[in-house]
């Protein structure tokens, strides 16, 4: 059974998509059970796959049997087996988030589809970390983003269908240049498998058409993950998306993409490659260092919480990115750490909002005042997750920045960790900002007759299959932060590519 | 650069004329199904691209094993035989594509019914 884990994370979701829909109509209540099940066998069989990784190292599938170069294989090492946890875990817990959430956000019998496209959304995800095929990359990052359409309009915000068109235009953009790139390769070398590739490049580096491609992959993945100045599809799309929708896009897409972006160029390319032929510390290092700065300032402007959080993502990106241009074993670690702690973060933010719209039906900025009375611990969770965000130590958050820092420092590009420090200190204004409001501002509307009398809620009022998932990536949060050490030594020092 | 350059790889011309053609349609153009068209003529000329990289002139065979029925099995010769999987990768992708041209409608029919436009200028 164990020896199949590899492909029933992924084939899993895929069948229960199609189960989880007739069953949906047949009795509609059937649909939240099933689809939390599929997402748990998932989570259980990725959970497998990296252990096994950490036993015996890497993990090869061959599906149908057939021999690599010509049959597809699924190739899991310390980094995308790491990667297929975090995925999966989070959608686990943005599964078991949704019920509620969704049932208000979304009218009448649109529930029975959701879960179907929710389930093939994590099958595209999870096909994309697992495959080691350049064009199963392909085919599962259109799985995904064609999924992620369909969510982000599914919801009732007039707005949400034309946010999601721009991204379908511009996603679409991404993916067929990275098709491209896909193709010029193909002419080059006659392969599609990633390992097979990594053998037949290095002799042709200095090809214009390997060239062509490289920058082809690098653009195209650069627009899924919304890479300064290819973001503008991102706002809109996961600000008017149903708040858990935000909450799974936010937290796993961009990783998953930033994962793409460090396999084809660590792994599929070689290092030597990717920081000598081509100048990349020099062109994608200052991009990043753009959008950091960029989104904090643009988050700085915003009114409305979700929006805020989606520009801050933004500069999340931008943070992974220049932890890769860096192209060294501290830049690497970083990167890949807050791949881990900033898809929990997101997770934890978008979740907190999500129960802000349930609770106000508003996530104005405006309207949070004194929200710490009503839900104690939904903005305690939004405390730990914002200083998480600044990178305050205790918080997983300043680890991974710690290492950004350290990469830069190392690279000799002091300009940058000067960047990393400038836009903490943003988003520190930023939470802080949104943390006064939450404990240090009236409520708005009418004052409550005075009376001293302490009217806090026993608990945060909302359905406990919300405030859990709000919690649990809280802790988790603290949690990666107290072990951080121990997931860089037993995982991630074996992500980093040799030689570093 | 000389002629023989432009003929002699006339097919990457043409596709690379087509895919800027639908990409200055996607950008440019402010009707939404505009947008949608010119996203289908660039993917289109993807698979132009891809197919047109499989292609061979002159009497290429399909990869099979020659021989068979009591005479020697012996593998056609690769220089003899057209490639087809960037055919095969292509039917995937139109598969792909077709799937995101029929989202891409489907939302587009979703902002008709809550603006009554399709004009980007008067949604916004």
């Amino acid at each position: 059974m164990s020896s199949h884990a590899p492909v029933l994370m992924i084939i899993v979701p895929l069948i229960s998509s199609l189960i989880v829909l007739l069953a949906g109509l047949w009795r509609k209540r059937l649909s939240y059970p099933l689809a939390l099940a599929a997402l748990s066998a998932s989570t259980i069989a990725a959970f497998s796959v990296l252990f096994s990784v950490m036993d015996a190292g890497t993990v090869r599938y061959r599906l149908g049997g057939w021999a690599p170069p010509w049959g597809i294989e699924y190739v899991l090492d310390h980094l995308n087996a790491f990667i297929a946890v975090i995925v999966s875990s989070i959608s686990l817990i943005v599964g078991v988030y949704s019920r509620k959430s969704i049932e208000q956000e979304l009218s009448g019998d649109k529930i029975i589809y959701f879960y179907p496209i929710y389930l093939l959304l994590v099958t595209g995800l999870m096909g994309i970390v697992a495959t080691g095929d350049i064009f199963n990359v392909y085919v599962f990052l259109e799985i995904s983003s064609l999924a992620a359409y369909a969510l982000i309009a599914i919801g009732n915000d007039k707005r949400a269908p034309l946010s999601s068109f721009n991204y379908v235009v511009m996603g679409t953009i991404g993916a067929c240049f990275y098709l491209l790139g896909v193709g010029y390769l193909y002419i080059m070398t006659g392969t599609l498998n990633m390992a097979d590739l990594a053998r037949l490049l290095p002799p042709l580096y200095h090809s214009k058409v390997v060239l062509v491609a490289f920058a082809f992959f690098v653009v195209g993945v650069g627009v899924k993950i919304a890479l300064f100045p290819l973001h503008a599809w991102l706002p809109n799309a996961y600000t008017h998306a149903p708040s858990t929708v935000s909450a799974l896009v936010a937290s796993t897409m961009t990783k998953v993409g930033a994962y793409v972006m460090i396999r084809i160029m660590f792994t599929v390319f070689q290092p030597s490659f990717s920081t000598e032929v081509v100048p990349m510390a020099s062109i994608l290092g200052w991009i990043a260092a753009a959008a950091a700065i960029f989104g904090c300032v643009m988050a700085l402007a915003q009114t409305d919480f979700k929006r805020m959080l989606a520009y801050v993502l933004i500069a999340e990106v931008g943070y992974i990115v220049l932890g890769v241009s860096a192209a060294n074993r501290a830049g690497m670690t970083g990167a890949i750490l807050h791949i881990l702690n900033d898809a929990f973060m997101m997770a934890c933010l978008f979740l907190a909002a999500g129960a802000v719209m349930y609770k106000l039906k508003s996530v104005e900025i405006s309207d949070m005042g004194g929200l710490y009375k009503k839900m104690p611990l939904t903005m305690a969770s939004v405390v730990i997750a914002g200083i998480s965000v600044v990178g305050v130590p205790p918080t997983a958050g300043f680890f991974s920045k710690w290492y950004l820092v350290l990469g830069s420092l190392q690279a000799g590009n002091w300009q940058f960790a000067a960047v990393l420090l400038f836009s903490s200190l943003m988003t520190a204004i930023i939470f802080f900002r949104i943390i006064e409001r939450i404990y240090f501002m009236p409520a708005p509307g009418p004052v409550p007759a005075a009376g001293g009398q302490r009217n806090w809620a026993p608990l945060d009022d909302i359905p406990a299959s919300m405030l859990a998932p709000i919690l649990v990536t809280a802790a988790g949060i603290l949690v990666f932060g107290f072990m951080s050490g121990t997931i860089v030594s037993r995982v991630i020092q074996y992500a980093v590519p040799a030689g570093w | 650069m000389n002629i023989d350059f432009i003929i002699g790889k006339y097919n990457y011309w043409i596709y690379i004329i087509l895919m800027m053609i639908g990409f200055y349609a996607m950008i440019a153009k402010r009707n939404l199904i505009k947008k949608l068209v010119g996203m289908n003529i660039f993917q289109t000329a993807i698979i132009l691209f891809f197919v047109s990289t499989g292609s061979k002139r002159g009497g290429a065979t399909i990869p099979i094993i020659e021989g068979g029925h009591g005479e020697v099995d012996q593998v056609i010769n690769a220089a003899h035989y057209l490639n087809p999987l960037p055919h095969v990768l292509m039917l995937t992708a139109i598969v792909v594509m077709v799937s995101t041209f029929g989202v891409a409608l489907a939302l587009t029919i979703m902002i008709y019914k809550r603006y009554n436009t399709l004009e980007e200028d008067e949604i916004l």
